[in-house]
Order: C-alpha cells, then structure tokens, then sequence
C-alpha cells in the first residue's frame, strides 16, 4: 500500500471502529517508516473529528462513538510510546474522573477518546474517586485541567467537595477545574466554582483549549 | 376512600382517539403505558392514555419537547392533560413544559421511583453504586431496548463499555411469571451480572396515578 492508501485505510477503518484493521494498517505504516505523528495527525485525529461531527449532527450515536474510540485506542497503545520518543508537545494535561459514589463512565470515556485524539496527555483515575485521590493525583501528574464526571443528581455534589478539597490542599488556583456529566449544566458549574462545563465531548475539547488558551495568556511562561 | 379520582363516565385504556371534554388525556411513556392503561380500565376512571415512543429514554433530551407538542394537540379534546412521565432524566426539562402549560406529572426521577418507591431506589445505590435496574417493561424487550441500542447486537465487545462497573441486576418485577423470569435471567446473563428480583407489583404505580389524577 502507498502511503497515502494507509492514510485513507486507517481514516476509513477508525471511523466504523474496525480496531484490528486499524490496528494492521498502523503497523504498516510504521513498517513503512511512515512518521507516527503523521498516522496521528493525517488520519486518525481528522477520523475521531468527522466521528465527533457526525455525533453532533446526530448521525452517530454513543455506540458509533465507542467503537470508533476502541479503534482509535488500540492504535494509540502502539503509537504513543513511539510519539513520546519524538517529542511531540501535546496540548495540554487532563487528569479525568467519574466522583465518589458514581460508577458511570461512558460519557467521561467518550470524553478522554475526544481530547486525546484532539493531542491532550489523558490521565484517568477511573470511578469513584474521592477527593483525597484528586488530590493526590493532582500532586503527582500536575495536570493542566482536573475533569469531574457524574451522571447521577445525587453525586453532583461531590463536584463542589472535589473543590473544596483542591482548595485545602493549596491546589485550586494551580489546575482548571472541568465538571460535566448529563445533569450537570452552565449554572450548576457556576454554582459550585468550576471554571468550566460543556455539554458534550467534542464540546469539551473546544472548551479545555479555550481555557488552557485563556490561562497561558494570562500567566506568561 | 374514593375508587375514582374524577367521575367513572367510560372506561377505557386506549389511545385511540374519542375526544371528549369530560375526559382525561394521559400523556405516558412507553414504557408504562401498559400498565397506566390496565389500571385505567380496571378502575374505570376517564382517561385515555396517549404513549409516546419508550425509545425517546435513550435520547431524553427530546422527551419534554415531545410532550409539549402532544400535550398541544390533546389539549382542545380533553378536559385535563396529565404527564405520566417522572422526570426520566430531562432534568427539569420536562418539569418546565409542565409549569409551561399547567400540567402535573408523576413523581421521583426515573419510573423506578414510581415502582419501588424513592428510598427504595436510593438505598439499592447506597448498598451498590454498580446496580443495573429493569422492569417488566425492560426485560420484555431487553434485546430491542437494550442490547440493540446500546449496539451490543453488532458490537459485544462494547459489553464492558457499558456494564464494566456495574456489580448487579435488579429487576424490579410488577407482574412476574415464569416467562418474564426466565427472560430477566437471560438478559442478566447476556450482560454478566447477577440477578436479583425484588417484587414491587404496580400498587406505587396505582397510588401514584391516582394522586396524579385526582
């Protein structure tokens, strides 16, 4: 195959979520000393970004999305140690979480797929995490951005008692805080200090680069 | 205690359409219907139910602009139009149509509330963050509602997507027999999780619409 075929292959394979095809198609390209950042940034984002456009148009839906994801995991597994060797900058840190007491998951899933394709460094602690361990996490990584998911109305709480617990540990000013999850809303982030909400995955990504764009300018490096 | 919360003229728990200003236009969703509507006639009260589509749960954010239009169009033929909806995850959404157009709906945020009663349902999640609740309604149509929506007919290796996290099934059984049984267990076994069966009949349900109507 040329590499333009690979290319072609891999944005057509990762868009109906045929991971072990993209997963060949990967391997060959590198085979065929094809740069991975070019398998990245030519195929494989601008495949996540056309399955993120048909999510919003409504013409996919979370099990498109998922599948999709899965391909574009699978490829990543390969490809982000080589990336790392490369040096490529990503575009921010984003440490992610479903809170205490809540075990849902797919829409912060959905999420992480959306911003490590769009080249964001995704650290998940997985599900019920409790404050202590955002904070721990967050003094271990030093992330950019600090994502809380609920999907329940009974956890949204924990949102604002993450918040609190980033505040005692002398953390709040020192990473973004991102809430989401389908009860949440606009006024509910406003409500308990996060500094940021979207509605949805591909609305995260754009949210998290404006934040990160809004602090990088205002604290000079 | 009143049987009848407005007067019995007819009784009858279709949705075919016989307009009347003396009646009650119950607004439900599908996956309640039948039961309202057995009730319904059982009790002889006037009210017609009107089902919208069950499926609308998997994208809930179009549930309120749904009964808005319906409750519009029942509106002129009925004395009363009632939601037989809880909230169903619109998160207050739906309660804004209903304070849009004076409506009542039924309590509690899922029609698990409505089943089991609130507490019951809260302490389900205090016991096991990872519970996986159905009805009567759910396990009868378990590969249409959920295993095809959710893609596992095309994608079974989504199951641990979906149910990675999740420790147990809990079908809240209305009318249990041996047939639903044997498909509460199938479904619990396709998605690989235990199976607990807590009877909760439609008495919360009865109680439920009653006040709702009343």
């Amino acid at each position: 195959m040329t590499p333009q075929e690979i290319l072609q292959g891999l944005y057509d394979e990762t868009l109906v979520g045929n991971a072990p095809r993209v997963l060949e198609l990967t391997e060959e390209g590198l085979s065929n000393a094809m740069e991975p950042q070019t398998l990245l940034f030519d195929a494989l984002i601008p495949s996540l970004e056309e399955v993120g456009a048909r999510f919003e148009r409504g013409d996919f839906f979370v099990p498109e999305m998922l599948i999709a994801g899965r391909a574009m995991a699978g490829a990543m597994e390969r490809l982000r140690p080589l990336l790392a060797e490369t040096g490529v900058a990503t575009v921010g840190k984003f440490l992610m979480g479903t809170v205490k007491g809540d075990v849902h998951d797919i829409g912060k899933n959905l999420v992480n797929i959306m911003l490590e394709g769009a080249g964001f460094e995704v650290i998940d602690l997985g599900v019920q995490v409790a404050p202590e361990k955002f904070v721990a996490a967050i003094e271990e990584h030093q992330p950019d951005i600090v994502g809380f998911s609920a999907f329940l109305t009974t956890t949204m709480p924990m949102f604002k008692a993450n918040i609190n617990a980033l505040e005692k540990a002398g953390l709040r000013n020192e990473v973004v805080v991102m809430v989401g999850g389908a009860p949440v809303t606009q006024e509910y982030a406003d409500a308990v200090g996060a500094d940021g909400y979207a509605a949805d995955a591909s609305a995260c990504v754009k949210r998290a680069k404006a934040l990160l764009d809004a602090r990088r300018t205002k604290v000079p490096a | 205690m009143s049987s009848s919360p407005t007067a019995p003229t007819s009784t009858t728990g279709s949705s075919t359409s016989s307009p009347s200003e003396e009646r009650t236009a119950l607004i439900a969703c599908g996956a309640i219907a039948q039961p309202c509507a057995t009730i319904v006639a059982r009790r002889g009260w006037p009210v017609e139910v009107h089902p919208l589509p069950p499926l609308l749960h998997n994208q809930p954010q179009e549930i309120a602009g749904e009964v808005r239009a319906l409750a519009r169009r029942l509106r002129p033929s009925y004395a009363r139009v009632v939601v037989g909806y809880a909230d169903c995850g619109t998160y207050g959404a739906l309660d804004a149509v209903c304070d849009e157009l004076g409506l009542a709906r039924l309590p509690g945020l899922h029609c698990y509330d409505v089943y089991a009663g609130a507490d019951r349902i809260e302490r389900f999640f205090e016991d096991q963050p990872g519970t996986y609740l159905l009805t009567d309604f759910l396990v009868r149509s378990f590969a249409r509602t959920v295993e095809r929506e959710l893609g596992l007919d095309r994608w079974p290796e989504l199951r641990e997507d979906y149910f990675g996290h999740y420790t147990r099934v809990v079908w809240l059984a209305q009318e249990p027999d041996d047939e639903l049984r044997r498909l509460a267990a199938a479904a619990s076994d396709r998605i690989g999780l235990p199976l607990t069966v807590v009877e909760t009949g439609n008495a919360r349900l009865e109680s439920a619409l009653e006040a709702l109507l009343r």
